[in-house]
């Protein structure tokens, strides 16, 4: 028994901490929103990308950690990327780093062996030069809503949102049971405003023209591989969730002992500090179920679907809590754009809802404990 | 990571469970907060002991097992998983033995151990007075020196002490500097509770049972240890004169950390838990009680995960420190939670007098003991999120 990331697990996730530091500030993240006014300052004109970031980690090999060695990748497992995820979420990195490298190789690495453009794929990941999304869809094709759930919901949660669909080089489209692989630009995109500009994100709808020739996957395989997929989407998510939550609880120490009222530091109240210990202590409880979720995950325990819908109940309550907490302590500063906060707390409602929200993973954990 | 049990592991488990399945007593004793069910849980703790099973992770020499801190974790799981009784030994091997394996000489680790871990000896904790609760600092009760007769004169209150009145020993602050204030001055006593100088008063708690007692010291005569039974017999100090302080909060954090509540006493509350939403499901339940459960479950879970990560830190050389206040704050809570879903699934027979209701009354009293939540939750921004005390 050892419940700890390894020496070399700690050694990874300290150097993609700093990369991302160096590359993935507030400035950048702000140069992602397409529209400089509701980001509070940046040039404007983003596509939910930071660049630098997404150039940085293909080229230390992040986006092929979890490839296959046969295609050039790292042949590493979710426990090696989540604690990635958790520096991704602390930096507020908006680029599809859990789609790519987690959610596209586990759909790609269930179609390699009998498909190659899966393996052609899996390689160009790991060489970095393709990002791609992944979007578990309604089948229903004349969805418009994007919020509608079928039958598949107690499963999967679906939506028809794609985040910087436009930068994408090929969104995996997975409905209830097939797979499809389609470009972007066949795709009728519709840019909706999410609150988090730095997502940058479309609506569409499932094109009626898919079939053989988009499908890399039908029937159980297919089934099988969205859920492995959707398992992982929900726990990046997860391990995000609770990275942006540090970075604001950090934020927020920061400023209660540089702030003072009544000629004191506002972190010197005492309902200044319960505020906080009270957000930090869902975000501990939190993380060792991410960090546990991922060792099932790569270990392929038949309760890995439980264990992360318990490890993203939890994160989504604890950034929302710790959102909340942080907002409050901050008082009106956090309330403007022109601070960075809204930053992270923007993402982190974002987040919260994606790939099943608190209930529909609560859901989860009560259907399989009680048998309902 | 590696989240699976090793082979000599797994073989301690065995070994556990097939011991407690079949002595553990059914049906379960009485509460061991009266003075019959007390009787009952001493024999209790008697057969625990006679097979080495009371304080596993101690030396073989003082009546343990020498198991790992892991093997504690299993024993424990164990333990609440086939519902074995409370330990009414728990003040003594939990919270007071930690400190002498810490500050005891060894002439004290070898008479006191042994006849605590065989409940010999039975102690109870002596923090609290009526005007030092929070503010344990605000110790009045007093030592005084009698170099004459060669040893300290107690006088003073403690109060709230649990099972005080089936105890034999007390341990607890006393302050043995008159001139001094606050946390100095103070000094680790342990202390007979018979003879003369000695009142204790047993009453009632919340849930009815006199769980409680207050402790009346009237010029209580302690010799000084010669390091023989016959004066450690009648009690004696840990650590150094004036230094009670430091060597208490040696014991704080025992409490509020690993040692007090292991998860498997909350994963086997969750169990009983799910079982009962089960059993109500025939009568229709509700999305949002199932999610309550789920929710409820989950924490218990979340609560075992972290102590892991704790225990794994513990082995590899990492204090827990001031972390262990979010444990303390965390598994009350999450007492009073899984309580508050059983009773609410209980409906109308929430209100009987049964084991949920009389579980939530003692839940409710874990935000209050080893220090309040309120005082955890300071010590959590101070110490570890690092906000100005002042
Ligand atoms: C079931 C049970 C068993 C116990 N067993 C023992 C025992 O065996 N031995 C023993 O010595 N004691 C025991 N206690 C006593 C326990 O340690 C005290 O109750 C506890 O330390 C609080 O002290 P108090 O009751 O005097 O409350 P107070 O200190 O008077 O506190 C009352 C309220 O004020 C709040 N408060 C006080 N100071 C602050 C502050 N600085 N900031 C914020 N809020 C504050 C508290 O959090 C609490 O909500 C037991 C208590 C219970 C309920």
């Amino acid at each position: 028994m050892r419940f700890a990331l390894t020496e070399d697990q700690v050694e990874f996730r300290a150097v993609v901490r700093g990369l991302l530091a160096d590359t993935c500030g507030p400035d950048e993240l702000r140069a992602a929103w397409p529209d400089a006014e509701t980001a509070g300052g940046g040039p404007g004109g983003g596509n939910g990308r930071v660049p630098g970031a997404w150039s940085a980690l293909a080229e230390m090999g992040v986006l092929g950690i979890m490839v296959p060695e046969a295609q050039g990748g790292l042949a590493m497992t979710e426990e090696d990327l989540i604690p990635l995820l958790l520096e991704a979420g602390w930096a507020g990195l908006p680029d599809p780093l859990a789609a790519t490298a987690g959610v596209a190789v586990t759909l790609l690495r269930h179609a390699s062996s009998s498909e190659p453009r899966a393996q052609e794929l899996l390689a160009q990941i790991a060489t970095g030069e393709i990002s791609l999304g992944c979007v578990f869809a309604n089948s229903s094709r004349s969805n418009s809503t994007g919020l509608e759930s079928t039958e598949s919901a107690s499963v999967v949660a679906v939506s028809n949102f794609v985040p910087a669909a436009t930068s994408l080089d090929q969104i995996l489209l997975c409905l209830d049971d097939s797979v499809h692989l389609v470009d972007p630009a066949s795709l009728h995109l519709e840019r909706v405003q999410s609150v988090d500009g730095a997502r940058d994100l479309f609506h569409f709808v499932v094109p009626a023209e898919l079939g053989e020739s988009t499908a890399l996957l039908t029937g159980a395989a297919a089934q099988a591989a969205t859920l492995a997929a959707f398992d992982f989407a929900a726990l990046g998510a997860a391990a995000e969730l609770i990275g942006l939550s540090r970075r604001m609880l950090e934020m927020t120490i920061l400023y209660a002992t540089e702030r003072k009222q009544f000629g004191v530091q506002i972190g010197s109240f005492q309902a200044v500090k319960h505020h906080l210990t009270n957000a930090s202590l869902a975000v501990e409880f939190a993380e060792p179920l991410v960090l546990r979720a991922a060792n099932s995950l790569a270990l392929g325990n038949p309760q890995a679907s439980l264990h992360v819908s318990m490890a993203k109940a939890k994160a989504s309550a604890a950034a929302k809590g710790a959102a909340a907490a942080s907002l409050q302590v901050h008082g009106a500063i956090g309330y403007t754009v022109e601070y960075d906060l809204h930053l992270y707390m923007k993402r982190s409602w974002a987040l919260a809802g994606e790939f099943g929200d608190v209930e529909f993973h609560r859901r989860r954990v009560s259907a399989e404990l009680l048998a309902i | 990571m590696d989240l699976t049990w090793s082979e000599s592991e797994e073989a301690f488990r065995t070994e556990a469970r097939s011991w407690l399945e079949s002595n553990v007593p059914t049906p379960s004793l009485p509460s061991g907060d009266t003075k019959e069910g007390f009787a009952l849980h001493l024999e209790w703790e008697h057969r625990l002991a006679a097979d080495q099973w009371a304080v596993v992770s101690w030396p073989k020499a003082f009546g343990g097992r020498d198991a790992s801190l892991w093997e504690w974790l299993i024993f424990e799981e164990e333990y609440y998983r086939v519902g074995g009784p409370q330990r009414v030994t728990q003040n003594g091997i939990f919270l007071l033995a930690p400190t002498i394996f810490e500050f005891g000489t060894a002439a004290q680790q070898d008479y006191y151990l042994p006849r605590m871990s065989s409940a010999v000896d039975l102690w109870c904790q002596g923090w609290s007075e009526p005007n030092a609760g929070s503010d344990l600092a605000a110790v009045r009760s007093k030592a005084t020196r009698d170099e004459a007769a060669g040893g300290w004169r107690l006088s003073g209150q403690k109060t709230w002490t649990t099972r005080g009145a089936f105890c034999n020993y007390l341990f607890g602050l006393f302050r043995t500097d008159p001139e001094s204030e606050r946390h100095k001055g103070m000094t680790y006593f342990m202390v007979p509770l018979e003879g003369d100088g000695v009142t204790v008063r047993g009453f009632g708690r919340l849930d009815g049972d006199e769980g409680f007692a207050e402790v009346f010291f009237d010029d209580l005569f302690i010799p000084d240890d010669d390091g023989t039974p016959d004066t450690m017999v009648r009690g004696g100090i840990l650590g150094e004169v004036n230094q009670g302080w430091g060597v208490a909060m040696a014991t704080t954090s025992s409490e509020r950390g690993l040692t007090l509540r292991s998860p498997g006493r909350f994963q086997a509350t969750a169990t009983r838990l799910v079982d009962l939403a089960r059993e109500r499901m025939g009568d229709g339940l509700s999305q949002q009680m199932a999610d309550a459960v789920a929710d409820a479950w989950i924490d218990a879970e979340a609560y075992s995960l972290f102590t892991l990560s704790d225990v794994t830190g513990v082995v590899e050389g990492v204090s827990m420190g001031a972390r262990s206040s979010y444990n303390k704050i965390f598994w009350s809570e999450l007492d009073v939670r899984l309580h508050e879903v059983a009773l609410d699934l209980l409906g109308a027979e929430a209100e009987l007098d049964g084991p949920w209701m009389k579980g939530y009354q003692f839940a409710l009293s874990g935000p209050i003991y080893a220090g309040t939540n309120e005082i955890q939750r300071n010590i959590v921004a101070e110490r570890v999120l690092g906000l100005p005390r002042k």
